[in-house]
């Protein structure tokens, strides 16, 4: 049996200010098998991010244990094993697209990236910006910068995808083109993805299990295997049992608001 | 097979129509470009016309205020003299620019990586600024002698505060996500310096070194007001005690040209660095 690639162990999360303490997390438990597409779902501000952000040793939590890939957070991190993608892309404008997908090679001093897997042009090429290397963000729509973060994210080769709302800001269409081709990388890198989103049709479709979410305090409402086939284009969504599952995983997310 | 000439025959003159839009809109710009050149000269010319037809009208006396003639002859008359003058003023200024910058540079890098140095001397720092050109310049004078170091020194000074204040913003405004994504990556402190920090402050470094290739130049003349016998500023006192109004014209023409050449300089480094579209300026 492989170990866990995330395995979370009553994980509380609080953020202290002066007027007043918020509970972002509370007791979350849940774990991520090796390879596995987890989608976390959940309304805004139920602490998606927060989670997102403990797994990547962004925060520490107030309570509970955490193991990323058989290590601590912080080792995973140092390992280099770690992909991230905001929400809102975060290119650095003064780099071009290939400059920006290279950032991880020029930094991490002595830790450097595990060479041998794809090079930064390879990985334009794999999110389909091949020929915009030398565009400037600002040269480029929100779903290109979004999937130039996704390449930059993807150099090494990360064990361990975490990507926070990549889509969200984006219009229906775009966004569908951009899962089903997450669909393929995933299938394509073997990495382990962990996905946040607030769109229910969204985190069905992409994962194999969906991690449902309730707010005040954050805490786990539901856990469920996604029992869909493998290979899935955007059809699947029309079929009896995945708007099933699409209506059981709303079932969950309204019994969280009460 | 109608079919086919037909779509053919749409093609081109689709293609037709987006080639002559095109064209339209390289005149367009052509004629922008050169609106944009004439008409500033079209307003100097006509300042400098309103400038001659007032001293004729009103005949003034040429030791009041002289006529643009009088003053471009001067300019010719007197050109070597003029250029011996701008010479000291210009190392003032410019030694001055990169000095006051620099350290500025310097001290809010320090002062960013040390929030508590920051918040001791930065009251500090809002204090001295607070005292006027003309208050430091005699103090300088006194503490540096009569030499181009107090000039220096008034020029340097006089660019450092906006530079300090540009630059502390520009090295901390940084995207909290773009922060994160460096830590993820395990970037060390001075990676994310150099790569994040920096890059980040150059819009703002710029919008503070075009204000202050000016102000070193006035730095500079306001120096060798006080106690100077070379330069644009001392030419400035010399010819308004001799009633020279055309000399002192003449002068300060030089000298405004010197500081807008130097605004220019920047401005095209600045063009020449910056080829992104800052984010957040402003
Ligand atoms: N740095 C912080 N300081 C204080 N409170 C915070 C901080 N980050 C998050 N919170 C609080 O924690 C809670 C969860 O925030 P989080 O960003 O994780 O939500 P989310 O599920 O990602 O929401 P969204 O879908 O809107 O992005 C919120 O109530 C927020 O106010
Ligand atoms: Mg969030």
């Amino acid at each position: 049996m492989h170990a866990p690639a995330v395995d979370c162990h009553g994980v509380s999360v609080r953020f202290l200010s002066e007027r007043r303490t918020v509970t972002a997390l509370e007791d979350v438990s849940f774990s991520v098998q090796p390879g596995g597409f987890t989608s976390l779902l959940g309304p805004s501000g139920c602490g998606k991010s927060t989670l997102l952000r403990v797994v990547a040793d962004l925060i520490a939590p107030s309570e509970g244990q955490i193991s990323v890939l058989g290590l601590s957070p912080e080792e995973a991190r140092k390992d280099r094993s770690l992909g991230f993608v905001f929400q809102d892309a975060a290119l650095l404008p003064w780099r071009t697209a290939l400059q920006n997908v290279e950032l991880p090679l020029e930094v991490g001093g002595r830790r450097s990236l595990p060479t041998g897997a794809a090079t930064p042009r390879e990985l334009l090429a794999l999110v389909g910006l091949a020929g915009w290397e030398n565009s400037y963000p600002h040269e480029l729509s929100g779903g290109m910068r979004q999937r130039v973060a996704i390449a930059r994210a993807l150099l090494g080769g990360p064990r361990l995808l975490l990507m926070d709302e990549p889509f969200g800001a984006l219009d229906e269409i775009t966004r569908d083109r951009l899962n089903e081709e997450l669909r393929r990388i995933w299938a394509e890198t073997g990495a382990t993805i962990l996905f946040v989103t607030h769109s229910v049709y969204e985190a069905v479709f992409l994962a194999d299990q969906v991690l449902v979410l309730a707010a005040n305090p954050g805490r786990v409402a539901a856990v469920e295997t996604i029992d869909l086939p493998r290979d899935r284009d955007l059809l699947i969504r029309d079929t009896a049992a995945f708007v099933a599952i699409a209506a059981r995983m709303r079932t969950h997310l309204g019994k969280g608001t009460h | 097979m109608t079919a086919i000439p037909e779509t053919s025959l749409i093609a081109t003159s689709r293609e037709q129509s987006i080639r002559s839009a095109e064209d339209a809109f390289r005149e367009e710009q052509r004629r922008r470009r050169i609106r944009g050149r004439v008409l500033p000269v079209i307003g100097i010319a006509s300042l400098i016309g309103l400038w001659a037809a007032l001293v004729y009208v009103l005949k003034v006396p040429p030791f009041v205020a002289p006529s643009p003639q009088l003053v471009a002859f001067t300019l010719v008359d007197r050109w070597g003299v003029l250029m011996t003058n701008l010479l000291p003023t210009a190392i003032e200024a410019i030694s001055g620019f990169l000095l006051g910058n620099l350290a500025a540079i310097l001290i809010a890098t320090a002062f960013v990586h040390k929030k508590s140095l920051e918040q001791a001397f930065f009251p500090v720092v809002v204090l001295l600024n607070t005292i006027p050109v003309v208050a430091k310049a005699p103090i300088l004078v006194l503490l540096l002698g009569n030499g181009m170091e107090p000039k220096i020194a008034i020029a340097a000074l006089i660019c450092f505060f906006p530079t300090l204040v540009n630059m502390v913003r520009g090295l901390e405004s940084v995207n909290p996500q773009q922060l994160e994504l460096m830590r993820v990556l395990s970037a060390s402190k001075s990676e994310t310096f150099f790569k994040l920090r920096l890059p980040n402050a150059v819009p703002y470094l710029f919008s503070a070194l075009k204000i202050a290739a000016s102000t070193a130049v006035i730095g500079a003349i306001v120096g060798e007001w006080i106690g100077s016998n070379t330069g644009i500023g001392a030419l400035i006192i010399q010819s308004t005690y001799n009633f020279d109004s055309a000399m002192l014209y003449a002068t300060v023409i030089v000298g405004s040209a010197f500081s807008v050449m130097f605004f220019l300089t920047i401005t095209l480094i600045e063009r020449l660095v910056v080829r992104w579209q800052p984010a957040n300026l402003h």
